[in-house]
């Protein structure tokens, strides 16, 4: 919250009644400027005053939701700061001067390059649906298509109030984002967006038409605001996110406070390029890319990296706990055990793959952290790893009772033979390019 | 009234660092804002990608990594000249995955005759990496170290753990260090601490964050690289203020999702494609983070990437 203790608490009734749970009406403001209370706790606060205590509270890039999808909500301008909130979706394009076919194709590939990673669905998220021959009829058909196709997040690309509302006619209830507001069209898809209650896109040559048509917009009643500031350089358009977030979080610079949309697919003909300008865009600040196709060689990386970008830099990524075989592993085969750090799981699971030699791993609940971290913090040690071992049942797995620790945690070796009395602890490899070899003379 | 730019006050500036000598010399660094901010400040020298050579013969590679260096893998010297004449290279990475004692574990002696081979045998300026053997590195990158005085090589990586002896040998011959620190901000710092130390001079010292790519620690490598670079533009941390280097083409090519076959997964796509985006992707997060020198694998992914710089600063 933009405000202190002392400017919330003047808007507070200033009664001590207690009601919010707190003693005090100053103690409450301190609580909500430092984020640890909810304004609706209050029973007695005025509209007027909740009005801008609201609009303080929100985050300096507004959020906006286009059916489920959500885009906007972001505080800070480094990943490290504080977590991004809302990952960049991901679009694709068709427009009515597309064969029916390529329509097909681009709406089966939105629908099936669904990719699951560690518990995580990642998919595209959009479909734009552009008028680019101005038919209205073709518009409206085009639209209804794609609506029978994707259960929502759609996005209405046309330049005329006229031709949205055509597209608009069958989808209205699904909230699609309308693309754009111009400064020819303003009042007209402001309007329209107000009517429908639709999230709306404003296009401006540059920021200062941005900055003019969001006031606009923002003076109609309309808050679900989204940017594309019309650069379609790269350099500039760089620049343009991050003069635009960098406005919002840092200036609390309102005209400027909502996601972005970029358009990757309008900067170049040339797809391998579209791939790079999108990923430099979930880096840098867009809310929303729009790419020209989905191929699963280009859209896996970006959803990955996307994935990476966006994850909690405090909390590290975990893998469920339990035996995970590799290479197709028998009763004869050897057993690893490692922490359930995800970044841990990848690697160690990727060297045993790349090794041939099958396998069953073991990955313990350690709250994520790595093995080092985790035998620090008490959890990968002797007692623990050996309640896991029994209960996880690998023992009717195997016929053997062999167990490879990581070579970090050499020193509970000796322990873990007490407390798993029938198995026999052997030390493996310390780093995971290590396994390979390892794995290769390695006899349970 | 007109928006005016938020911009921010940079107190600090990365070195500019010279590797190599004669006319191929290369000189990465110099920018005086984050990466690709040209809006509110200068990066001098765009940063440069650094094409991949294998001391021996690389075994399981995917086969689109093999196909453009084919008749050249059992020979180095004849793979860096490939890289320069034919694929553009500016900068030579050789690695000396031989040396690796859990490995092939070549002797230092024989390691060091093909990387003197292969220095001879371009113009561009030659960067050799070791494994991250404390001792193995220490006595191959010494030869070579000794054996080239003056070349202005680059050698890495120097972890805490050698940089004595490493480092010792960078000083003695007048070559460039690659500080090696475990994705840590402070680690990097102390590590460079202990360089200039030694008596390593300050424009003789490149970081390397260590590289996680794609999806196997891209996040970490990124928000580290961002940490230093805000420490030494904007907190004037002046043991921050060197370039970047990153060795990209080595981690993604070894992962999983870059090997796999599209009939073994339809979903990933065409194979060849897949593992040059993934490179492409890693790469092109790690410039907008700070990288100054990116080591790459795939000649297409060299060009790609060298055309993205291009858009971002023209």
């Amino acid at each position: 919250m933009g405000m202190t203790g002392i400017e919330i608490y003047k808007l507070l009734p200033q009664t001590n009644c207690g009601d919010c749970g707190v003693p005090t009406c100053l103690a409450f403001a301190m609580k909500l400027a430092a984020g640890q209370a909810e304004l609706v706790k209050c029973p007695h606060v005025s509209e007027a005053s909740k009005e801008k205590l609201d609009s303080a509270s929100a985050p300096p890039v507004l959020p906006v939701a286009i059916g489920q999808f959500k885009t906007g909500g972001e505080t800070v301008l480094f990943r490290h700061e504080k977590t991004f909130v809302n990952p960049t979706g991901i679009a694709v394009l068709v427009t009515d001067a597309m064969a029916d076919a390529d329509v097909d194709r681009k709406l089966a590939a939105f629908r099936d390059l669904r990719y699951d990673r560690v518990g995580v669905l990642l998919a595209a998220d959009l479909v734009a649906v552009k008028s680019e021959s101005g038919d209205a009829a073709a518009f409206e058909k085009l639209v209804q298509k794609v609506a029978g196709a994707v259960e929502e997040g759609l996005i209405l690309m046309a330049e005329s109030a006229d031709l949205l509302s055509a597209g608009l006619k069958h989808v209205a209830a699904k909230k699609p984002l309308l693309y754009a507001v111009t400064k020819a069209n303003a009042d007209a898809v402001g309007t329209l967006a107000l009517d429908n209650k639709c999230p709306v896109a404003v296009k401006g040559e540059n920021l200062d038409e941005v900055i003019e048509l969001t006031q606009k917009l923002a003076s109609m009643g309309l808050k679900e605001i989204v940017i594309d500031p019309g650069s379609r350089n790269m350099k500039k358009a760089f620049e343009d996110q991050v003069v635009i977030r960098r406005a919002a979080v840092k200036n609390s610079f309102r005209p400027l406070g909502y996601p972005t949309i970029a358009f990757p697919c309008e900067m170049t003909k040339d797809f391998a390029e579209e791939t790079l300008f999108a990923s430099a865009f979930i880096a840098k600040y867009a809310g929303i890319v729009v790419l020209s196709d989905l191929k699963g060689e280009s859209l896996f990386p970006l959803l990955v990296e996307r994935m990476n970008i966006f994850t909690d830099p405090q909390r590290p990524m975990a893998t469920e706990q339990g035996i995970y075989p590799v290479n197709n592993p028998d009763e004869n085969s050897p057993v690893l055990i490692t922490t359930n750090f995800s970044l841990t799981y990848f690697i160690v699971s990727g060297e045993i793959e790349g090794s041939r030699v099958p396998a069953w791993l073991l990955i313990m609940d350690c709250e994520g952290l790595s093995v080092l971290t985790a035998w620090a913090a008490g959890k990968f040690v002797a007692d623990a790893i050996a309640a896991f071992v029994k209960k996880c049942e690998i023992a009717d797995k195997v016929k053997h009772r062999s167990l490879v620790i990581p070579g970090y945690s050499a020193s509970i070796s000796g322990e873990l033979e007490e407390e798993l009395k029938e198995w026999k602890i052997t030390i493996g490899p310390r780093e995971a390019a290590h396994i390979p070899a390892f794995m290769k003379q390695y006899q349970p | 009234m007109a928006f005016e730019t938020p911009k921010i006050n940079y107190t600090g500036k990365i070195r500019g660092i010279t590797l190599g000598t004669g006319p191929k010399a290369v000189t990465v660094g110099g920018a005086t804002a984050y990466p690709f901010h040209l809006f509110e400040g200068t990066m001098p020298h765009p940063p440069r990608i650094a094409m991949e050579v294998y001391d021996h013969r690389p075994e399981e590679w995917a086969e689109a990594a093999i196909e453009p260096f084919k008749d050249v893998l059992d020979d180095p010297a004849a793979w860096a000249q490939k890289n320069v004449k034919e694929y553009g290279a500016e900068l030579i990475v050789l690695q000396l995955a031989s040396i690796d004692p859990n490995d092939m574990n070549r002797p230092a002696r024989e390691a060091a005759d093909i990387a003197k081979k292969v220095i001879d045998a371009v113009d561009v300026p030659v960067i050799l990496w070791g494994v991250g053997s404390h001792e193995k590195d220490t006595e191959v990158l010494r030869i070579i170290a000794e054996e080239s005085d003056g070349r202005n090589l680059t050698l890495g990586p120097i972890e805490e753990g050698d940089y004595k002896q490493i480092g010792a040998g960078a000083l003695a011959y007048k070559h460039v260090a690659v500080a090696s620190s475990p994705i840590d901000v402070n680690l990097a710092k102390q590590l460079n601490i202990l360089l200039g130390n030694l008596g390593v001079p300050e424009d003789k010292i490149i970081i390397d964050p260590t590289t996680g790519p794609l999806g196997y620690g891209l996040e970490y490598t990124y928000s580290v690289m961002e940490r230093d670079r805000m420490a030494a533009l904007c907190q004037e941390d002046e043991k921050l203020q060197y370039p970047i280097i990153c060795n990209v083409g080595s981690e993604v090519w070894k992962i999983k999702e870059a090997k796999i076959s599209e009939s073994d997964d339809p979903k990933l796509g065409d194979a060849r494609e897949r593992a040059i985006a993934m490179e492409c992707v890693t790469a092109a997060s790690l410039l907008l983070a700070g990288a100054d020198i990116l080591i790459l694998r795939h000649p297409e992914s060299v060009t790609r990437i060298k055309k993205m710089i291009k858009s971002l600063m023209e």
